[in-house]
């Protein structure tokens, strides 16, 4: 291998790598993908169906796994030995996955299509800027990918929230239904979830058997990732060569300043490699793929490839988050029953006010739900003496807490009482948060960090606040009493933390303008033709909706200019 | 292989052996379940390990405090008998921020109870340590004095019902009915629709 030259080299295995090595092998290229992490494969490796009392951890969180000790997805907030630092003043919470399939292995399979506004806010409110591509330009392509990947929804005709090509949805879940019940009297829609999990078979995927674990790794490889799904069919080629353990450490270019291959350390020996490619992808996620560009200076760039513009590593945004939480009287005492059903929420709070401009602040966000009779495990029953003395029956007088067999039983009927929402919206894209290379710090294998420099607006606490009002109408209409305080202003209406919600988008930007963006409208760099990326950093605005399908259409559309324009000779 | 774990493959074997989901050869789900389960058995830390965090005094505290905590009933069986002590001593050493709370909050109990008995809570008459829990069992109405005790307690409660609960005993108690494949969802039973009132407009 040590002389051969790929036609293609893709650096990261997760949702746009995986899409980019699914369509280029499968259009004749012959291609190198490298990844950071070790093998992974969610049938040989995955923890589906284990009963959380087989480990004495029950179920709790590792260093390695702070999802759960089951969860698929190996990586963390925290790296050994890759370090990254932010801005005095400022945080930033940076998810990493290191593995085959990288964070597919982690999200909620989620798969929301940007709608038409979501491409032209700027045209709309004024703020952020456009996409170089409108809605009809990906269209094609999120149709393509329903079919190919597979999900389940309902067409409802929600302003600017297309529908797909769906699979039919799951019934909701008796919670559900009592909550999307009490969302309707607060004059709040509640639609089917739209998950890329199959409730029918797709090809050689059977359909979805309800155990409710997706984020454990499905075994069945019903639901997505792109281990599962993507990866076989490209190996299946035989033009796929994975390189695992392979840390990227910059794009090699030439003396015309095109890029040439990539440069990786193997992370097992530390041993320096290089790989020859004609055409390099970037797909590493947004934040790693910027590093990526401003670590890898030449003459003919020195300030990190394809980056003149300086406009490499800003812009970056992650979605909004919130959190609530009610208390529900009625699902004491329910009669037993099974509720695991998908790995997921079956019903889906869509923004509702898209039209309505009287808000306090100007994008929006949409409603996940959350809660049930799930598998008991660490953490079960915690905090029980804030809720016991509310029930009906025995002696309460001394009000909650207590022990013995009226708390045992307390446990008892309390379980699966408590149902929760999280408010997930859009930041609006500012110049002026961004991350750099940090000129002080390297991480194990001397490759310089990236320092992170990101703040909320009023746009972002004030749409948190409205999610903190909206939440509790609907519990209160619902029937159950929050069970948090409402947020303040003090504690930032209780917004999340920038990046914790792990939809990092937008360090490598789109445009028409060079000046103003680093890739054109084919996510291909205004300066170094053969240089294209792949994941989330191409995205102008964020959209409150979870990036991943747009990931995977955008790759889609790429590897399809890609195999196009090499036919026609004009990329070589 | 314990006992547990025998019991967990047979389940699962058993629930597949019902099932019928479209498009899948029943042996995928049951190949699956069997191997997740091999897989566990392969790289998990023992159930069944010895203490090595709690002293043996410790130890022995800790046994009856969480038979306190959740006693044995017509349903299921006390919090020793699921094996909650074990369960702490190994979650001690797994998350060390937790060692100091409860070593700690052992102490106090002990010296609480020497202060007002001359022995160990372990070795009071059940009447005084049943005297003291009144004291910190229920938040809102305990003593300011009493507030170490009443932290202690709250941690020992949630701990002993993770425990307890996320138990094979646990699982059954509460009559727990998924992770496990099944044929297709029908969505919320109607007896369950029916509690809630959804019928109700």
């Amino acid at each position: 291998m040590k002389n051969e030259e790929f036609d293609v080299c893709i650096v990261g295995s997760g949702a746009g790598g995986g899409m980019m090595a699914h369509e280029l092998t499968k259009a004749g290229a012959s291609v190198v993908m490298l990844e950071a992490g070790g093998d992974w494969d969610a049938v040989r490796d995955g923890a589906m169906l284990t009963n959380n009392y087989e480990s004495p951890r029950r179920g709790k969180s590792t260093p390695d796994r702070p999802f759960g000790e089951f969860d698929a997805c190996i990586g963390g907030w925290k790296l050994d030995g890759e370090p990254y630092t932010t801005a005095e003043g400022t945080t930033w919470d940076w998810w990493r996955a290191r593995m085959v399939g990288g964070r597919t292995h982690h999200w909620g399979r989620i798969s929301l299509r940007f709608g038409p506004d979501d491409f032209k806010r700027k045209t709309i409110d004024g703020k952020g800027d456009d996409w170089p591509i409108g809605y009809d330009d990906l269209k094609p392509w999120y149709d393509r990918l329903d079919r190919m990947v597979g999900i389940f929804g309902e067409a409802n005709g929600v302003y600017n929230e297309p529908d797909g090509i769906f699979m039919p949805p799951p019934e909701p879940r008796c919670y559900e239904k009592m909550l999307a019940r009490g969302a309707e009297r607060a004059g709040v829609p509640v639609i089917p979830s739209r998950l890329s999990i199959l409730t029918r078979p797709l090809g050689d995927r059977p359909a979805c058997h309800y155990c409710g674990q997706c984020n454990r790794g499905c075994s069945t490889r019903s639901n997505f990732s792109s281990q599962s799904v993507l990866l076989p069919p490209a190996f299946a080629t035989g033009n796929l060569t994975l390189i695992t353990h392979a840390m990227a450490r910059e794009v090699l270019t030439g003396d015309d300043g095109r890029a040439t291959g990539v440069s990786y350390v193997d992370t097992t020996t530390r041993q320096e490699y290089q790989v020859r490619a004609r055409i390099v992808v970037l797909a590493a996620s947004a934040c790693e793929s910027a590093r990526l560009m401003l670590n890898s200076k030449s003459t003919r760039h020195p300030n990190g490839i394809g980056n003149s513009s300086d406009i490499v590593g800003r812009y970056l945004t992650d979605s909004t988050g919130a959190d609530a939480m009610g208390y529900f009287p009625q699902l004491v005492d329910m009669p037993n029953h099974n509720d695991d059903g998908v790995g997921g929420m079956h019903i889906y709070i869509p923004w509702w006010r898209e039209k309505d401009r009287s808000l306090p602040f100007s994008r929006g966000y949409h409603i996940e739900v959350w809660g049930g009779r799930s598998m008991p495990g660490y953490g079960f029953g915690g905090g029980i003496h804030r809720t016991n003395g509310k029930l009906e029956g025995g002696d309460r007088s001394r009000g909650g807490g207590g022990y013995g067999a009226q708390l045992k039983d307390d446990y008892r009927r309390l379980w699966g009482t408590f149902v929760g929402m999280s408010g997930r919206g859009e930041m609006i894209a500012r110049r002026e948060n961004y991350c750099e290379i940090d000129p002080d710090v390297v991480d194990q294998y001397g490759i310089p960090v990236l320092k992170f420099n990101v703040t909320w607006s009023d746009e972002e606490l004030l749409q948190m606040k409205h999610f903190h009002e909206t939440a509790r109408e609907i519990i209160h209409a619902a029937g159950g009493e929050s069970v948090w305080d409402m947020p303040t202003a003090g504690d930032d209406w209780g917004i999340t933390r920038p990046g914790q919600i792990i939809h990092e988008v937008g360090t490598v930007r789109m445009g028409s303008d060079s000046r103003t963006s680093v890739l054109n409208a084919n996510c291909q760099s205004h300066e170094v033709d053969n240089l294209f990326v792949a994941d989330a950093a191409p995205f102008v605005s964020q959209a409150h909706k979870n990036p991943t399908w747009t990931i995977m259409a955008l790759a889609m559309r790429t590897a399809n200019h890609i195999a196009t324009e090499v036919k026609k000779r004009n990329l070589t | 292989m314990s006992m547990d774990r025998r019991e967990s493959l047979k389940l699962m074997a058993l629930a597949s052996v019902a099932l019928a989901v479209p498009g899948c050869a029943r042996s995928d789900v049951e190949h699956a379940a069997l191997h997740a389960a091999d897989r566990v058995a392969r790289q998990l830390p023992d159930v069944d390990r010895a203490p090595t965090t709690l002293t043996p005094a410790e130890y022995r505290t800790v046994e009856v405090l969480v038979d306190w905590i959740i006693p044995a009933d017509d349903r299921s069986g006390s919090a020793t008998d699921a094996g909650v002590p074990a369960f702490i001593d190994f979650m001690l050493e797994d998350a060390p921020d937790l060692a100091v709370p409860v070593r700690g909050g052992l102490g106090w109990l002990n010296a609480e109870t020497t202060r007002r008995t001359g022995v160990l809570f372990a070795d009071a008459a059940t009447a005084d340590q049943q005297a003291l829990l009144d004291e910190i069992a229920w938040p809102e109405v305990a003593a300011p004095e009493m507030e170490p005790g009443v932290r202690f307690f709250t941690l020992m409660r949630d701990l002993t019902a993770s425990g307890f609960f996320s138990s094979k005993i646990g699982f059954e108690d509460l009559g727990y009915l998924g992770n496990r494949p099944q044929g297709g969802w029908d969505g919320c039973p109607p007896e369950a629709h029916e509690h809630l009132g959804l019928d109700t407009p």
